[in-house]
């Protein structure tokens, strides 16, 4: 790149692509990876997602990673977001609670209540 | 279209279908028909509702009240009260008041608004959520001189202590000629306590270069220095990987974006020395010699990095100022508080509920920060001290809660708003020991280049162990005081003159602690 045409380009591009439009992607997982985050076990979190997400075979389901939002106490937090619906929080996640929240929320469409910390954003 | 005043949305879900909704539902439609609202008042079957309840769950607009564990029983009461009379009907609205919900103020965010939903590591989301677009219009519509007096404007503050007007610290470099000018970035974040820095260059690097990228064009700096902590082991990484992407995408490097201007950034890892996070002692552990601080003037902004001008500003400062150029400085102005724009990052820790981060309008009182950011004290804790900037800082008592946090109001105590960390202590924490655990790390941190700071933190440390196990006297408190007043006036740098602060405010707020442990 060398020009601002070219940085038009790439921003509308970027643009398109975050707003999870073009069907293929129908949820999108964030999980945050501070260094708070990492030390509470993040890493381990991103990777269960990861795996579950292959053996089932999910190819609608994106995962991604962001930085801290503020709920150092509850780390790892992980939100997950679909089109046209509020934005789930849900935060103390270990590997153990993603395989539910697979199962339960991007699976079959229903929130683990016991695990969420906020909703909206 | 039929026109509904109201609409109650009913949460269908597993808990609800349980709680048996389908006959609710039925019973609630029932009511509103023989109470005669039936074309007044919708009722809509949906799926979660944004909350979380028990049983059956209702959302009702416009007024946007939630109803949880609603039972057939309850339809009458509801419909009378609620929908007849317009009475919320508290008895079976949602409590939100046990439960802590986080507050996530991203609306009125600067720095930390991409934080917690990009992803740092890509350069693309950062572009997509409008990110460079202030360099963009840094380049290509504005002159120099024009982005001195946008900063200027803005009353942008200096967010690594001191709070030294940005905009007037570039205007003193920028008008100099030399052939090489530098920008060197101090996230050499070491004051205890502290990691507001460190959550901006992990959450959105990219914000920190655009900032450099800023400052450099407005004081026609070609190189940038980011002297960081070592053990911020993920913001080097992401740092790194960030300005690789930039690289790659032209804006770094010659004739960025067609505009003639050139920059190169360089990552320098400090080895975990407190005085390194001194402007002048930064300057010469870049240039490779020990951190010791440089007298002062010639300031850096004339003489500094191999004796070069040289700009040295905070990472939160330089996070700051994309927002300002590509909003304008008014839109800046609007957030803070009057004589104190902008917003200001806080990391807080100790006896509160939820420790964390927050970034809120700079006047925000430490009372707010504490119970709405933090979820409040600890379960069973009262509320005693905090201890805010870290050990550069000052123990701000009860009665200080209601203070404003911003520079102005702050006054004698403004140096400690830099740093952001606030350290809630409870009723049961001793004042005294956490005076003595402050005074031992500056005893430790003292470059020694001094005689003032060097001697005086040894007796400071001294003189605390003593009143700490019980030795002391209220005369060792008083020439506690008076060493620390004269290290405020003769120290060569800021390390030195900084002791008086944490001393002082102890023995101002906590004399009876002081009078206590002395009487013994």
């Amino acid at each position: 790149m060398k020009t601002l045409a070219d940085l038009k380009k790439i921003r509308e591009k970027a643009q398109e692509d975050m707003k999870l439009r073009g069907g293929k992607v129908r949820i999108k997982i964030v999980v945050g990876m501070g260094t708070s985050g990492i030390a509470m076990g993040a890493r381990e979190v991103m990777k269960t997602f990861l795996e579950e997400i292959s053996n089932r075979n999910l190819t609608d389901v994106l995962v991604t990673q962001t930085g801290e939002k503020g709920l150092s106490s509850m780390e790892p937090v992980v939100d997950l977001i679909e089109e046209g619906k509020a934005k789930v929080t849900y935060g103390n996640m270990n590997p153990e609670k993603v395989k539910k929240v697979v199962v339960e929320h991007i699976v079959n469409g229903r929130i683990v209540s016991d695990y969420v910390v906020a909703t909206g954003d | 279209m039929k026109f509904f005043r109201s609409h109650v949305l009913v949460g269908i879900n597993e808990t609800s279908l349980q709680a048996g909704v389908q006959d609710f539902i039925k019973a609630l439609r029932n009511e509103l028909a023989k109470q005669n609202l039936q074309e007044e008042i919708n009722v809509l079957e949906t799926g979660p509702l944004g909350f979380f309840g028990r049983g059956v769950c209702l959302s009702v607009f416009p007024e946007n009240v939630n109803y949880q564990d609603v039972k057939v029983e309850d339809v009458p009461e509801l419909v009378e009260e609620h929908f007849l009379k317009g009475r919320p009907l508290s008895r079976l609205q949602l409590d939100s008041a046990g439960k802590f919900t986080p507050k996530f103020n991203y609306d009125k965010r600067i720095v930390l608004r991409n934080s917690g939903i990009i992803d740092p590591e890509s350069i693309d989301e950062y572009i997509g959520a409008g990110g460079y677009e202030a360099l963009e219009k840094a380049l290509l519509q504005m002159k120099p001189a024009d982005i001195i007096a946008e900063v200027k404007k803005s009353g942008l503050k200096g967010r690594g202590g001191a709070g030294f007007p940005t905009g007037v610290k570039w205007s003193f470099t920028a008008p100099l000629d030399a052939p090489q000018k530098y920008i060197v970035v101090n996230a050499d974040e070491g004051e205890p306590g502290t990691f507001k820095d460190r959550l901006i260059m992990e959450g959105d690097p990219h914000q920190l270069l655009e900032g450099i990228m800023i400052a450099a064009r407005a004081v026609g700096a070609t190189k940038a220095w980011i002297y960081i902590r070592g053990e911020y082991k993920l913001c080097i990484e992401r740092l790194q990987k960030a300005i690789a992407q930039c690289k790659e995408y032209g804006l770094l490097g010659k004739n960025i974006l067609e505009s003639g201007f050139d920059l190169d950034i360089d990552i320098r890892i400090g080895a975990g020395a407190y005085v390194c996070g001194e402007e002048t002692a930064l300057i010469e552990s870049l240039e490779g010699n020990r951190g010791n601080p440089r007298w002062k003037p010639p300031f850096p902004g004339v003489k500094g990095l191999w004796q070069a001008p040289t700009v040295v500003n905070n990472v939160e400062t330089l996070a700051n100022v994309p927002f300002i150029i590509k909003n304008g400085a008014d839109v800046y102005l609007s957030y803070g508080s009057e004589g104190c724009p902008g917003t200001k990052v806080y990391t807080i820790l100790g006896d509160v509920a939820h420790p964390g981060l927050c970034e809120v309008d700079m006047g925000t009182t430490l009372r707010t920060i504490i119970n709405e950011y933090a979820g409040g004290m600890k379960k069973g804790f009262r509320f005693k001290a905090a201890l805010v900037g870290g050990a550069a800082g000052v123990f701000l008592p009860e009665k200080m809660l209601d203070v404003q946090m911003d520079f102005p109001h702050l006054n004698e105590y403004a140096a400690v708003l830099g740093s952001g960390a606030i350290l809630v202590l409870n009723e049961h924490q001793s004042v005294v020991d956490m005076l003595w655990s402050i005074l031992k790390f500056f005893r430790h941190e003292s470059c020694g280049k001094c005689a003032p700071c060097r001697n005086g933190c040894q007796q400071l440390y001294r003189l605390i162990t003593k009143i700490k196990k019980g030795n002391g006297t209220m005369e060792d408190v008083d020439l506690m005081v008076s060493i620390a007043q004269t290290m405020f006036s003769t120290s060569f740098c800021a390390l030195g003159q900084s002791p008086i602060m944490a001393v002082r405010s102890a023995v101002d707020h906590f004399k009876d602690e002081f009078i206590e442990i002395t009487k013994k």
